[in-house]
């Protein structure tokens, strides 16, 4: 469970993220959701260690976390994927999946030489949960594709395999919907319902798509102006008048409409 | 047709061959500068030094196998003295990393704060080479010279142009050779090798996986002091060590490794051959070579040389120039510059 206390952060005396608290329960999957300017991604990226907060506090499953750098937090069971989606362009598919787990004993060089077949070993046990993964994405057509050649959509899957290659606590997705067609939205969509079902994934999910937000998540945190206005499901937070009168008519009232 | 091999041998002779073993030495130089570039991300001023450092040990261990008597017969004893200066060279390079570039990167550092330290090392591997085996010409080389000597080769053709192959290239192109397929295989086919690639591509997806950026930091120093000593070695044997060399030898190593494309390995490799053939054949005298290969009597008077050795720096200058102004990212397409 993610516990944010009275977080605030503010960039040169601007407050992007002003006294924010929420609480993400393990096994849900919440979404987050907010006009542009909202403060959404700050937040996100002071959670994710990316920048350090003003105030307030991040817990873990109790312990503090504030603070801690990104490979720091990565250790502790808490991932992102980015809205621009981020892979090694020069690896494969498979090999990108395959960098994801930590303490690799291949990557100490005299234990390739002393104990070659340990390595091997584990070096086949990543592999296996590679495949297992790439399987699980139904990507396989592009295992053995340089992640660099991939279409947006299919990085994206990409990014959301390689929280599945080490024992994610909580996985954060920052906007998976940006510039992905419906059609793979949909599988991103399913992926990660299943993932919540049947490995029992903890998400957190920043998304513009009403659509896919009420598909995926409860429950639906609304921010504005740097903090969290109103929680609950998608259709309470429809019915708030705060959160209608935030998005001031364009938001939550046009998307049903269209 | 005698006249055309003839010319054939002489170009051989006094271009192709040299310049196949000067481009091997500055691509092996090169490829250290490349991995350092696309790993920590920025250009180490102190790789030439970083060669003399490692060759410097590797006389030092010559020079005593020498005076107990152990040399490898026709080979040079430097061969058996390398891993010696390797791990010599190594261990300094881990040393630098831990008490200069460490602090910068905690800092994150922009990379002309590392460039100038690397200028700071520089100066004090140059400093130390000079004070240890001092400025002068040092010779190191033993065992058999030749592989193919010009008088035997021109009665075993009857040419009246012979051809050489000293010991030293021969040695260059086979250990560049070895060199580079196991650079490859490593950066390929492990997993420090990926890592490292992994690292170089995206710096903060790597940090955001189970990659070490300490042990891929580590690894690239060693490899970058593994290749500088080597280099560093071959060019000695071929030539002569003088630590002023090596220092100048920065220019035609970053001339080859931005040629290529910075941070890309088959790019470093290819940048070392274009900058070597291109210093040798624009410096050499083609006088003898017209005159077998053009009508009688057309001999010319001049030399026929495009350009004086004094100047062959000027040819990497130049093509530095013209490749940072055209085509900026080289030719296997690195990191711009």
């Amino acid at each position: 469970m993610i516990e944010v206390k009275n977080l605030s952060k503010s960039f040169s005396g601007f407050l992007a993220v002003n006294d924010a608290s929420l609480k993400i329960e393990t096994g849900s999957i919440t979404g987050l959701v907010g006009p542009n300017g909202a403060g959404k991604t700050t937040l996100f990226n002071v959670i994710a260690g990316v920048h350090a907060p003003t105030d307030g506090q991040v817990l873990l499953d109790g312990q503090d976390i504030t603070g801690l750098a990104p490979h720091e937090l990565f250790h502790r069971g808490l991932l992102r994927t980015f809205q621009i989606a981020h892979e090694f362009s020069s690896l494969t598919v498979r090999e990108n999946l395959m960098m994801v787990p930590a303490d690799q004993m291949g990557e100490t060089l005299w234990k390739t030489w002393t104990n070659p077949s340990a390595v091997r070993a584990q070096e086949e046990q990543t592999r296996a949960k590679a495949d297992d993964v790439i399987e699980f994405l139904e990507i396989s057509h592009v295992a053995d594709e340089l992640a660099g050649n991939l279409s947006g959509g299919q990085k994206k899957l990409l990014e959301l395999g390689r929280t599945m290659m080490v024992d994610a606590k909580i996985v954060f997705l920052d906007e998976v919907g940006a510039g992905v067609n419906r059609t793979l939205l949909n599988t991103i969509g399913d992926a990660i319902i299943r993932l919540n079902q049947e490995r029992g994934y903890t998400f957190c999910v920043i998304e513009h798509d009403m659509d896919f937000i009420g598909r995926l998540c409860d429950p639906v945190i609304v921010m504005a102006e740097g903090g969290v206005l109103a929680e609950g499901t998608l259709d309470e937070i429809k019915a708030n008048e705060q959160v209608i009168e935030a998005y001031l008519g364009t938001g939550l009232k046009n998307k049903e409409a269209s | 047709m005698t006249d055309i091999l003839n010319a054939f041998i002489l170009l051989s002779n006094f271009v192709l061959i040299p310049a196949i073993a000067y481009g091997s030495q500055l691509a092996l130089g090169a490829l250290g500068i490349t991995l350092i570039y696309g790993i920590l991300r920025f250009s180490n001023f102190a790789h030439g030094d970083t060669m003399a450092f490692g060759t410097m040990f590797v006389i030092l261990f010559t020079w005593w196998f020498q005076s107990m008597g152990i040399n490898l017969g026709p080979l040079p004893t430097a061969l058996l003295a390398l891993p010696f200066g390797i791990a010599c060279c190594i261990g300094f390079v881990l040393i630098t990393d831990r008490t200069v570039y460490k602090f910068y990167r905690k800092q994150k550092a922009a990379p002309v704060i590392y460039v100038i330290a690397s200028v700071g090392v520089m100066f004090v591997m140059n400093g130390l080479v000079r004070f240890v085996i001092g400025p002068n010409d040092q010779r190191f080389a033993d065992g058999e010279r030749f592989i193919i000597k010009a008088r035997e080769f021109k009665q075993m053709t009857g040419l009246s142009e012979g051809m050489s192959i000293k010991v030293s290239q021969g040695l260059t192109l086979v250990t560049a050779v070895l060199v580079v397929i196991a650079l490859f295989w490593f950066l390929n086919k492990t997993r420090t090798g990926k890592s490292m690639r992994a690292y170089s591509d995206n710096e903060d997806l790597a940090l955001l996986s189970g990659i070490d950026p300490d042990k891929v930091v580590r690894v690239t120093w060693i490899l970058a002091a593994v290749l500088a000593t080597i280099a560093g070695t071959l060019y000695g044997l071929d030539k002569s060590f003088k630590p002023f060399t090596y220092f100048q030898l920065l220019l035609p190593m970053f001339a080859a490794a931005i040629v290529g494309g910075l941070g890309s390995p088959v790019g470093a490799i290819a940048g070392g051959f274009v900058i070597a053939f291109s210093e040798i054949m624009i410096t050499y005298p083609y006088k003898k070579f017209i005159a077998y290969i053009g009508p009688d009597g057309w001999t010319p008077n001049g030399l026929m040389q495009l350009l004086a050795t004094d100047y062959k720096f000027a040819v990497s200058f130049i093509i530095l120039l013209v490749v940072l102004l055209f085509k900026p990212t080289g030719l296997f397409a690195g990191k711009s510059v």
